[in-house]
């Protein structure tokens, strides 16, 4: 690309995207799509009191992402010179990157991750820079394996760094390798990697899939460990963010942006490189791509390849199941690209999340539902077992909204998923304890936290695992089921259909084997004529209720 | 009398052991077990005297013995026929009620002197079950001469007999012997601070609340396969009640271990680094003993009180960590913590009193209904129940004697 071309082009390959949209189901609806984890089903929703949230199409991306990431490399937002003017020989360079729970499903390569870093990279060697670090900056999230950082960073990246101990995952319980930096005003420890807290300029490049990524999240979450997420992490925090995908109304956040201030006021410079992507999930071509259609659009040969996946689905064993879908990498393309200083980089980001993600809705109503897929921000290349469906309802899609929630207060949420009571011991070894002892005796978040945090958080063995193996650590679970809390505060009743009914009880959930029967259970709590709202979900969107 | 009488039938053993590997119980149907009109038992000595059972109890070994699964090592040390029923607490020719400590050991054989054992007060160890006055067996139940608690009258001797109070119910009194097993097992675990019960039927039961009332600062483990036993698990003292298979996941979270992965780090608990001090196994099978071994520390100690069979073991743990594997058998005379010695029966029957063990009886039967009974004890976990006794309370031969 010429230097003097537009670098925010987009490609203007396909027509223009239409915006999200409501349906009122009547009775010339066609039965509508739910995710039902590796396996899917058309449910009728009932005609008069029932809508579907339907996401916007994906949006164009943009034409030539290297011209476009150049371009914000040399063109900062806010208090913040151009990269290549902060760069010097003798300087000590920490490049931090998300790690493998974003984007969802993982994108096909180049991953944005590559081609920001591989572009940093080279102002670096113009500059002479040798001290550089890469960090995946996962918190207390799992390792990430070697295949999995060389599909993030490339085979270019990881060749060059990994070797020589130079690219490596964050480890949060490294007692050399972390550092408390300060104390927010409320009393809030701040602790941080100390390679980054030591370096003289940190540039984290982000991936922002949600609204809750990025800003100072980024490196106050991604680069610390449980002496600070504590003081986010926790119930109150997360019942009094409303939702915690809106950043103004966010406890969540301003903890971490109060982090984010202590972080700079010790000294580190940061330098933030946020991007968008759009929804485009399953492909606007291929064998998935009906899965972004909407139903009255389906045309034969849609259809005819629907019931061939739903059929073939049917007869395979959960494994293969999971193998296939685990294998899916989403055609995602970059929308947005800015770099700068943090505040002022993130502020344009999630006007670019939302302008993407955002469906205005009207009303909130008596009965949600959803259908949950294959796959959450934990359990990539995993299991979904039955906290992070739990996490992935209540936490996540549940807080996709602005304003108010999508379901009143008292009301019903209804998840579509098999819940199976099977979880990834490598990955997952603490969140089987957590459902073996914790929600055996408890699921109430408030008494979780109090009698069981600290015990899961400082065990040994978890740490070892979380250092030494691929195991996310000991306390995670916990805040899975804390990412939920607002909701179950929110809630009435919680039903999940075709669940396994041991795993749905343990979790304080009803169990029903059809969509019907859910809505028959919820008419206790909500009555007979009740009205319902369908999140077609994912592609992700943001709902906006008034 | 009536009684239920097991003969020496090697066609109806087999029998037996087949029909009760398909439904636990169903031995009674097709196996050498028969309800009979016998004459009742001579008394094999001068001293000895005549028990008319109120309630007689259904063991765990009882049942073995049954469905065809008890080991062979116990066919030189039973005399057939013989009527089975042990737990037995019945009526004297007074009008007095007893409870039976079935143990025939020296005394009871008219042995002069005693076995070392015997001597010493432990009944259990008595190095003389096969000889004496007596056909062999080692307690009444597996003795020919004696007859057993299953039948409306049997032989004791009165070394045997211990008086119940009068605050007893029956179903409490009934439940002395099974908790004076359990008594015995948690005193030989004494001293841990961590304690793992695996079962929880009667003995797995009882065993928790007699570990609970000796260590009351101890951590207990317990695994329990049904609702009612986790409940009651943790009603008589445990202080976490998991399912089998977790057992090793929570001894960890517990003991603050480590786990040891047969792949390195894959986060399975294959076994722990460290681990409880002490296991009472009351369950014995290859399965609960591996945990065991699995979970104790090293250096650390296993009880066994679950009668086992044959079992198949990986013993290199018990040699690397250097564990102790004990068996705890049925009671006799133990240490109090003054040094003076008490009698596991009186200690039993306090904590029968004491932990309202008597609740643990769930259901009683004629003895004409023995199929019925046999069938509700072999299955009494999943069909919410604990122990089974007969009632023999109302058996009008029981007045004919």
């Amino acid at each position: 690309m010429s230097s003097n071309a537009d670098p925010y082009k987009t490609s203007n390959k396909h027509l223009a995207p239409r915006p999200g949209f409501v349906l009122d189901v009547d009775r010339t609806s066609p039965p509508i799509l739910f995710h039902h984890g590796d396996q899917f089903k058309l449910e009728k929703l009932p005609a008069g009191r029932s809508r579907v949230i339907y996401p916007p199409e994906p949006l164009e991306g943009l034409a030539d992402p290297e011209g476009a990431i150049r371009h914000a490399l040399a063109n900062p937002i806010g208090d913040s010179e151009p990269l290549a003017a902060l760069l010097r020989p003798d300087m000590k360079l920490t490049i931090a990157f998300d790690d493998i729970s974003l984007p969802l499903p993982p994108m096909r390569r180049p991953d944005i991750r590559q081609r920001i870093i591989e572009a940093v990279l080279d102002l670096a060697a113009e500059a002479g820079v040798d001290d550089v670090h890469l960090i995946a900056a996962l918190a207390i999230h799992r390792r990430m394996t070697e295949d999995e950082l060389r599909h993030a960073v490339g085979d270019r990246v990881y060749d060059a760094f990994a070797p020589s101990g130079r690219l490596y995952n964050h480890d949060a319980e490294d007692p050399d390798g972390m550092v408390v930096l300060g104390e927010t005003p409320h009393g809030e420890d701040v602790q941080f990697s100390r390679r980054a807290a030591e370096s003289d300029l940190v540039v984290y490049v982000n991936i922002n899939i949600v609204s809750m990524d990025g800003g100072h999240k980024s490196t106050a979450t991604g680069l610390s460990g449980y002496t600070s997420l504590r003081h986010h992490h926790n119930v109150h925090t997360m019942r009094n963010s409303t939702s915690f995908m809106d950043r103004e109304n966010s406890a969540l956040h301003a903890s971490n942006w109060r982090m984010g201030e202590v972080i700079r006021d010790a000294g580190v410079k940061i330098f933030q490189i946020e991007t968008t992507i759009n929804n485009n999930t399953f492909g606007r071509t291929g064998p998935l791509s009906v899965l972004q259609k909407r139903e009255w659009e389906w045309n034969a040969k849609d259809r005819a390849s629907f019931i061939a996946m739903q059929k073939g689905l049917e007869v395979l064993p959960s494994k293969a199941r999971r193998k296939i879908f685990s294998s899916w990498q989403a055609p995602y393309e970059m929308t947005s690209i800015q770099a700068g200083e943090v505040e002022a980089v993130h502020e344009i980001t999630t006007a670019n999340v939302f302008k993407q993600q955002s469906v205005a809705v009207e009303g909130q109503t008596d009965i949600l539902t959803m259908g949950l897929p294959y796959i959450c921000p934990y359990n990539v290349n995993s299991i979904m077992n039955p906290i992070l469906v739990m996490c992935l309802g209540l936490g996540y899609f549940f807080n996709m909204y602005r304003g108010k929630p999508l379901v009143r207060e008292g009301g019903v949420l209804i998840m579509s998923h098999p819940t199976p009571w099977e979880f990834h011991p490598v990955h997952h070894p603490s969140y089987i304890d957590f459902f073996e002892e914790v929600l055996a005796d408890t699921t109430d978040p408030i008494e979780i936290e109090r009698k069981y945090e600290k015990k899961y958080a400082e065990d040994e063995w978890y740490i070892h695992l979380y250092r030494n193996s691929y195991a996310y650590h000991g306390v995670h679970p916990f805040y899975m089921w804390y990412w939920g809390s607002h909701a179950l505060q929110h809630l009435g009743r919680v039903i999940v259909v075709g669940g396994d009914p041991a795993a749905v009880q343990r979790m304080g959930f009803q169990s029903a084997s059809t969509l019907q029967d859910a809505l028959e259970m919820a008419s206790d709590v909500v009555g007979p004529q009740a009205t319902i709202t369908h999140v077609k979900n994912p592609p992700i969107f943001m709902s906006d209720v008034t | 009398m009536k009684a239920l009488q097991f003969k020496r039938n090697i066609g109806r053993y087999a029998a037996a052991r087949i029909a009760g590997s398909f439904t636990p119980g169903r031995g009674s149907s097709v196996g050498p077990l028969k309800l009979a009109d016998l004459d009742a038992p001579e008394m094999p000595g001068p001293d000895w005297v005549q028990v008319r059972p109120r309630l007689s109890g259904i063991c765990g070994s009882d049942l073995a013995t049954i469905d065809g699964r008890s080991a062979r090592y116990f066919e030189p040390l039973v005399s057939f026929p013989f009527v089975p029923g042990h737990e037995v607490v019945g009526d004297l020719a007074d009008g007095s009620r007893v409870v039976l400590e079935p143990v025939l050991g020296c005394v009871s054989r008219n042995l002069d002197p005693t076995c070392p054992a015997c001597a010493a007060g432990h009944l259990g160890n008595c190095q003389h079950t096969t000889f004496g006055d007596l056909e062999p067996g080692i307690q009444t139940g597996s003795c020919h001469d004696t007859g057993g608690g299953w039948a409306t009258a049997f032989a004791a001797h009165p070394s045997q007999l211990h008086p119940v109070a009068d605050t007893l119910s029956d179903e409490a009194a009934v439940m002395i012997e099974p908790t004076a097993c359990g008594v015995h097992a948690a005193l030989k675990a004494q001293g841990a601070a961590t304690i793992a019960v695996l079962g929880a039927g009667t003995l797995g039961l009882v065993t928790i609340a007699a570990l609970r009332a000796q260590n009351p600062d101890a951590q207990i483990l317990a695994t329990a396969r049904y609702p009612h036993q986790r409940r009651l698990a943790a009603q008589l003292g445990a202080d976490h009640v998991v399912a089998p298979p977790e057992i090793r996941r929570a001894a960890r979270r517990h003991t603050g271990s480590r786990a040891i992965s047969l792949h390195t780090d894959d986060g399975a608990v294959d076994r722990l680094s460290g681990g409880v001090d002490a296991v009472v196994d009351c369950v014995g099978s290859s399965e609960s003993i591996t945990d065991g071994l699995a979970i104790t520390r090293p250096g650390g100690r296993i009880v066994l009180v679950g009668m086992p069979s044959q079992v198949s073991l990986e013993l290199t743990p018990l040699w690397h960590r250097e564990i102790q594997l004990i068996g705890a058998y049925t009671y006799g005379t133990e240490t109090s913590a003054d040094g003076t010695p008490v009698r596991t029966f009186d200690l039993a029957a306090d904590l029968v009193a004491s932990a309202d063990l008597g609740q643990l009886v769930s259901a009683v039967y004629p003895l004409n209904r023995y199929q019925d009974a046999l069938e509700h004890a072999a299955g009494a976990g999943r069909r919410g129940a604990v122990k089974i006794a007969f009632d023999l309370r109302s058996e009008k031969e029981r007045d004919q004697l």
